[in-house]
């Protein structure tokens, strides 16, 4: 008698998959990549590649030989995780460096947790807080801009100082960056949070794709804009305005790519926004009164740690719960 | 006119490829297999024996509780068998009675009726005595839903002809060829209901069904409402909170909120029991999928074997893996053509490789689908860890037992999470659990 499969309902699936997922997060992050090789030369490209093709390698080895999976196929979540992680640190770091700080990303930052979907903190944002201490020379100090002369190396170009360090050090009396500048990205900084505009426009087509929702991204911003608006009207010579607040820095790297990690952030919208507002009231908090220029992936990394606090309380009303009285 | 929708729900592809087919009778069966459970509830008492004759509606057993329904033989013959076996849809031991045809069928009807002047108390213990249940799937016995309690007053009659499931075509049909029969069934429940406002909902990819039925409903005072396509729209709650703005408490029935929502196909079966006094031995299904030669939507006895049908449709294409009774969301996957369709079956669905996703099962990454699908507005991803993890009492505070199974969270799912599975397996066990402790 020929049988067949019994398995439980539904019987149709959706064809989208994580994979897809991950394939669509590199494809938005590719014109900010390309870019940075124009402002910071050549090197940045080679780390954004070092963690794309480094973090699959490094996953690969993980899961074939620690964790045992015979067949393992790739999700794609690592090389994610590796080119978010070269965006986020500086074109003088060596990429040996980078490597390991990938590798403590991945291991300590996902795989100690059990891989993809459990680990509580942005893998990405835990290698760079470990390459900030590990690396601090390196990774605090930015070289030149000097667009479009993609051919110079980072050993070659004099270093400066980004917009919101000189803001920290000297007041905003100080700073002299334009607007436009600072939204097409010819600033010093980590290698792929200098330009607002290609942010923005990869973020665009994860939202065209349904990837994302805004959620996060405008309560974020929102609040960064709010308080660094109250600052500036106390006293526009030392505080930042707010649109200098939210184009300079890792701000847009952030709360684009960074804050909207799915794993790592609510699953509720109204939890979205708190998580979103929590963001930006820390940002704030670091980069008016700590001892950081930037305070972006350490609000983040605090913010995760609470999400699992946000999503309980923030459960959405089910049905047939208080909607309509009972007749009769 | 626009009608709003509800929150969540999700949008597959609908592959209604036998939409056109006109209704066929499938020919007589040489051998049903008649499991005595038929329908949600206690199984009927048997009444017939090994060797004895039976003639086609002639009642082999007999309703056994509050929640139960009675059984009619399908066609002319003899009992062969009766024996244990496994149900296939409800996954418990259970009787089935085999009977073989002797010939053409020999009726045993019983009288016709007038039903106008009829008390709503005689037209229900025909239903009753029909053993009619409702045919949308979950095959409820309908003369417990038109008994409510006294309590309860029922103003409004849903009808239910959204067809969400996709390839699925059979209520279409129905609405489009027996339109007039339907209402008049429609008629018959509204009179012994007290005659409530009537609405009759069906999902705007069918409009050609919406104009038949509202040239038929129209002069009865009958509404019939295009609702957004959708999948579930014709879940009960949902189509309830659609049609009326009222939401059925948690743990609740229609009822509850003075509604009674009755399926385009049970309409057309309380009609042929009272006005032609033919007990429910038939009943209309689609059989269709990538893995069968002619889509065909029709009318078989109830206990013929699904390969007769299979086999009616022309047999199998293509590569074919799964057979389903019912549709793709909620449909029952069965192991071999030799088991029967039963009065729930509203469908036999031939899946080939082609249609089936064998995508890589991963790790939830919490993007929040299944929460936006949800129907129930509950958080599937949750309630799949939780049962995971064995936090039973969790789950259900978290609404486990809202959980309507739709399937629309394990649908959307990118990492191929089967919560649908979990949440069913955590119901049974919480279930047990609390019987222990009793």
């Amino acid at each position: 008698m020929r049988t067949f499969e019994v398995i439980p309902a539904p019987h149709i699936k959706d064809p989208d998959d994580v994979q897809k997922i991950m394939r669509d997060v590199l494809i938005s992050l590719i014109p900010v990549t390309v870019f940075s090789g124009f402002i910071f030369g050549w090197y940045a490209w080679v780390l954004a590649l070092v963690g794309i093709f480094g973090g699959e390698a490094i996953e690969y080895v993980i899961m074939r030989f620690f964790r045992k999976q015979k067949n393992f196929k790739s999700d794609g979540s690592a090389s994610v995780t590796g080119l978010l992680l070269a965006l986020n640190v500086s074109v003088k770091l060596p990429f040996w460096a980078f490597l390991i700080g990938l590798a403590f990303a991945l291991i300590v930052g996902k795989h100690i947790y059990g891989g993809l979907g459990t680990n509580p903190f942005n893998p990405a944002l835990v290698g760079r807080a470990f390459l900030l201490m590990s690396f601090p020379t390196a990774m605090t100090s930015w070289v030149k801009p000097s667009f479009p002369k993609f051919w110079l190396s980072p050993w070659d170009v004099q270093t400066t100082a980004t917009p919101l360090g000189i803001l920290k050090e000297h007041g905003y009396s100080a700073v002299h960056t334009g607007y436009l500048k600072l939204f097409f990205g010819n600033v010093g900084g980590s290698i792929g949070e200098t330009s607002a505009f290609l942010l923005i426009l990869g973020f665009i087509y994860l939202l065209i794709r349904k990837r994302v929702s805004l959620h996060i991204p405008l309560s974020y911003v929102g609040t960064v804009f709010v308080i660094s608006s109250i600052f500036w009207a106390v006293n526009p010579e030392k505080y930042g305005d707010p649109i200098f607040h939210i184009l300079a820095g890792g701000l847009m790297l952030g709360a684009l790519f960074m804050a909207t990690d799915m794993v790592t952030s609510p699953i509720t919208p109204k939890g979205k926004v708190i998580f979103g507002i929590g963001c930006g009231l820390i940002t704030m908090v670091i980069r008016l009164m700590g001892a950081y220029p930037e305070g972006v992936s350490f609000s983040i990394l605090i913010m995760n740690a609470f999400v699992p606090l946000i999503e309980s309380a923030t459960r959405p009303k089910k049905f047939g719960y208080g909607g309509v009285k009972k007749n009769g | 006119m626009p009608i709003s929708t509800f929150k969540g729900g999700i949008h597959p592809p609908y592959r209604k490829l036998s939409k056109d087919e006109k209704i066929e009778f499938a020919p007589l069966p040489d051998r049903v297999f008649l499991f005595l459970t038929q329908s949600a509830g206690a199984p009927p008492k048997r009444l017939v024996e090994q060797g004895q004759d039976v003639k086609t509606g002639q009642k082999i057993a007999e309703i056994s509780g509050f929640i139960s329904s009675n059984l009619h033989s399908p066609i002319t013959g003899v009992v062969r068998e009766i024996k244990k076996m496994t149900h296939h849809i409800y996954g418990k031991p259970d009787e089935v009675i085999v009977i073989e045809r002797t010939g053409e069928d020999e009726w045993e009807k019983m009288e016709e009726m007038d039903w106008k002047d009829l008390e709503s108390k005689v037209i229900i213990e025909r239903i009753k005595e029909a053993g009619i249940v409702g045919l949308g799937g979950a095959a409820f016995p309908t003369h417990v839903k038109l008994t409510p309690p006294k309590d309860k007053k029922i103003d409004t009659l849903i009808i239910n002809g959204a067809e969400c499931e996709p390839y699925l075509t059979i209520d279409h049909r129905l609405m489009l060829e027996k339109a007039e029969e339907i209402v008049e069934g429609i008629r018959i429940i509204s009179k012994v209901l007290g005659n409530p406002r009537v609405m009759i909902g069906i999902e705007d990819n069918k409009m050609d069904a919406v104009d038949e039925m509202k040239k038929h409903a129209e002069k009865y005072g009958m509404e019939v409402f295009p609702l957004k396509t959708k999948y579930p729209q014709g879940s009960e709650k949902h189509l309830i909170k659609v049609l009326t703005g009222r939401e059925v408490p948690s743990g609740g029935l229609p009822l509850d909120v003075g509604v009674v929502v009755q399926n385009v196909g049970t309409a057309l079966a309380v009609k042929e029991a009272v006005v032609n006094g033919k007990p429910l031995i038939e009943r209309g299904l689609t059989i269709t999928g990538g893995g069968v030669k002619e889509k065909k939507n029709v009318v078989a006895r109830i206990g013929t074997q699904i390969e007769d049908l299979i086999n009616f449709a022309g047999g199998f294409v293509g590569n074919v893996k799964r057979i389903v009774l019912g549709g793709p969301m909620m449909g029952i996957a069965i192991p071999n053509t030799t088991l029967p369709i039963v009065k729930g079956t509203s469908g036999i669905l031939v899946l080939t490789e082609e249609e089936i996703d064998r995508g890589v099962k991963r790790n939830c990454i919490n993007c929040g689908r299944c929460v936006e699908v949800c129907p129930m507005n509950l958080m599937p991803n949750r309630l799949y860890k939780l049962t995971y993890m064995k936090r039973y009492d969790q789950a259900y505070e978290e609404g486990l037992f809202d959980c309507i199974e739709c399937g629309s969270c394990t649908y959307i799912c990118p990492s191929k999470i089967d919560h649908v599975k979990f949440i069913k397996l955590g119901k049974r066990v919480y279930s047990a659990l609390r019987r222990g402790k009793k």
